[in-house]
């Protein structure tokens, strides 16, 4: 049976993992391959690794920092930020990146996911999508806009709509998150993550909210997450990736415990 | 780089076929971890002096095909199976193995009989994530590995041996349908998952095919080269 993946995020800046609230304030929160080693061996599923340098500075991925983390962590390793062609995602996959995810490129030239799932299969193209509630809480029916460069630029454009349209260009992965609950611990927009699953056919990544184990069981039970993604409360170990596991397995949700050793 | 004339040394030398797939870097380092003298082959001329191939590879089989046929590889591969020599195909690797893929039509190297299919009943697809690789038969690919172990997969197709080829079944893995993970048939196996991405299993994995190159080189022996009776 398939495993529902636990994925710590690390967001890194100028080649150090840092983690911000709302994506301001950031604070220095390690070396990336040392980190991406040290959940590896804890039992990480995937490792999702954002160059948040990259979008709003224009910067491109730093593709050294991806090769080294890639050779310290035998699990998969998705890597977004400022990817803007074709040839930008074939070096970073030759980095070693094993999925390129796309966010503000994708919004900008929806024909870039298009040639890159053609050129490198849907099964590596992630699309990212950041998503903030039209209204308050008490307006469900307002639904979300996605927003870019870190939540700074709205774009009009409906995250439901454009998830779906994303998938039609030839993602193979959405990544989702709720910029009203990012770093903010309330828990995931498992709402926001029930519309999105319950209209596109691939595998979603819930990210932005969690505080807690019993978050991530909301965002599959309830949002029908494929894959929960969290990078605060790993990176300053107030919940390790296999107390997170522990919950998910009491509540039914079928995870992987990782075998003891190098992973 | 070529290798030929190099003394040999006790190290097993494993070409990675390189025409221009995904990511090389963690099946270079996984191998290498693996006990692997691990090089890069860009062309044929690299497959002297290997004791094994690995064809990786993601994505669609169409433009795979071509750009291995544009490097001059993929007679050179088929050359390497038909002499009875270690290889192992990973993902698309051993997609490319089987006649055709139903994903874009293309013909692939017709090694194996059967066809690479849309796995069905998928509750979604693509089919991301670990999952467990359920043993169908003994081999020494799986030697020190529990039954049923996870591995990660990325695929949204798979190889479907052809009628009367299932003899060539090692593992599968249930995404909706049952599919077959893993493939073997003398020298020459197969896996769908990545082993290079696959933590502590995957490794041993990757060292049990090293060491299975490793005993086919220090005996080379023609008639280990089981052709059974297949359809297609």
């Amino acid at each position: 049976m398939l495993r529902v993946r636990v994925i710590p995020c690390l967001d890194v800046a100028r080649g150090r993992v840092v983690k911000g609230t709302r994506f301001v304030d950031l604070t220095d929160e390690g070396d990336p391959p040392e980190l991406a080693e040290r959940y590896a061996a804890e039992g990480a599923d995937e490792i999702v690794f954002l160059d948040i340098d990259a979008a709003p500075d224009g910067r491109g991925t730093l593709l050294e920092v991806v090769e080294r983390t890639a050779r310290r962590a035998f699990v998969p390793l998705t890597v977004g930020g400022g990817v803007r062609s074709v040839t930008e995602m074939r070096d970073v996959l030759r980095a070693g990146a094993d999925k390129v995810s796309f966010n503000t490129a994708a919004v900008r030239d929806p024909a870039l996911v298009r040639r890159c799932a053609r050129r490198f299969g849907s099964q590596a193209v992630v699309v990212a999508i950041d998503a903030r509630r039209r209204a308050g809480p008490d307006d469900p029916g307002a639904g979300w806009e996605v927003v870019v460069k870190g939540g700074r630029e709205a774009t009009g454009l409906d995250a439901l709509a454009w998830a779906e349209r994303a998938v039609a260009a030839g993602a193979g992965e959405l990544l989702v998150t709720s910029i009203d609950r990012d770093g903010t611990g309330a828990g995931f927009d498992t709402q926001l993550l029930r519309a999105i699953t319950d209209r596109v056919p691939v595998p979603v990544i819930a990210s932005g909210g969690a505080s807690g184990p019993d978050d991530f069981v909301a965002a599959v039970r309830d949002g029908g997450a494929s894959a929960v993604l969290a990078a605060s409360i790993f990176h300053r170990r107030r919940h390790s990736i296999a107390a997170v596991k522990a919950a998910m397995a009491v509540a039914g949700i079928p995870v992987r415990f990782a075998t003891a050793g190098v992973a | 780089m070529t290798r030929s004339g190099v003394i040999r040394s006790g190290v097993t030398r494993v070409a990675v076929v390189d025409y221009g797939a995904g990511n090389l870097v963690s099946i270079e380092q996984a191998l290498t971890a693996a006990g692997a003298d691990v090089v890069m082959a860009r062309g044929p001329q690299a497959f002297s002096g290997a004791d094994a191939l690995v064809v990786p590879g993601v994505g669609a089989a169409a433009p795979a095909m071509s750009r291995l046929r544009r490097r001059g590889l993929d007679e050179p591969i088929r050359a390497w199976i038909a002499d009875g020599r270690p290889l192992l195909g990973i993902c698309l690797g051993l997609q490319l193995l089987f006649e055709g893929s139903d994903e874009d039509g293309a013909d692939t190297l017709g090694v194996l009989p059967g066809r690479t299919i849309r796995l069905e009943d998928a509750p979604r697809l693509p089919h991301i994530g670990w999952n467990q690789v359920e043993r169908r038969r003994a081999h020494p690919l799986f030697e020190g590995i529990d039954d049923a172990a996870d591995f990660y997969f990325v695929h949204s197709y798979a190889a479907a041996p052809g009628p009367g080829a299932d003899a060539l079944t090692l593992a599968e893995t249930t995404h909706g349908a049952r599919f077959v993970s893993a493939i073997a048939r003398g020298p020459l196996a197969g896996v769908q998952f990545h082993p290079e991405r696959s933590g502590r299993d995957g490794l041993r994995l990757l060292a049990n095919f090293v060491g299975l190159a490793a005993a086919g080189a220090a005996a080379p022996a023609p008639g280990a080269m089981l052709r059974p009776a297949m359809a297609g």
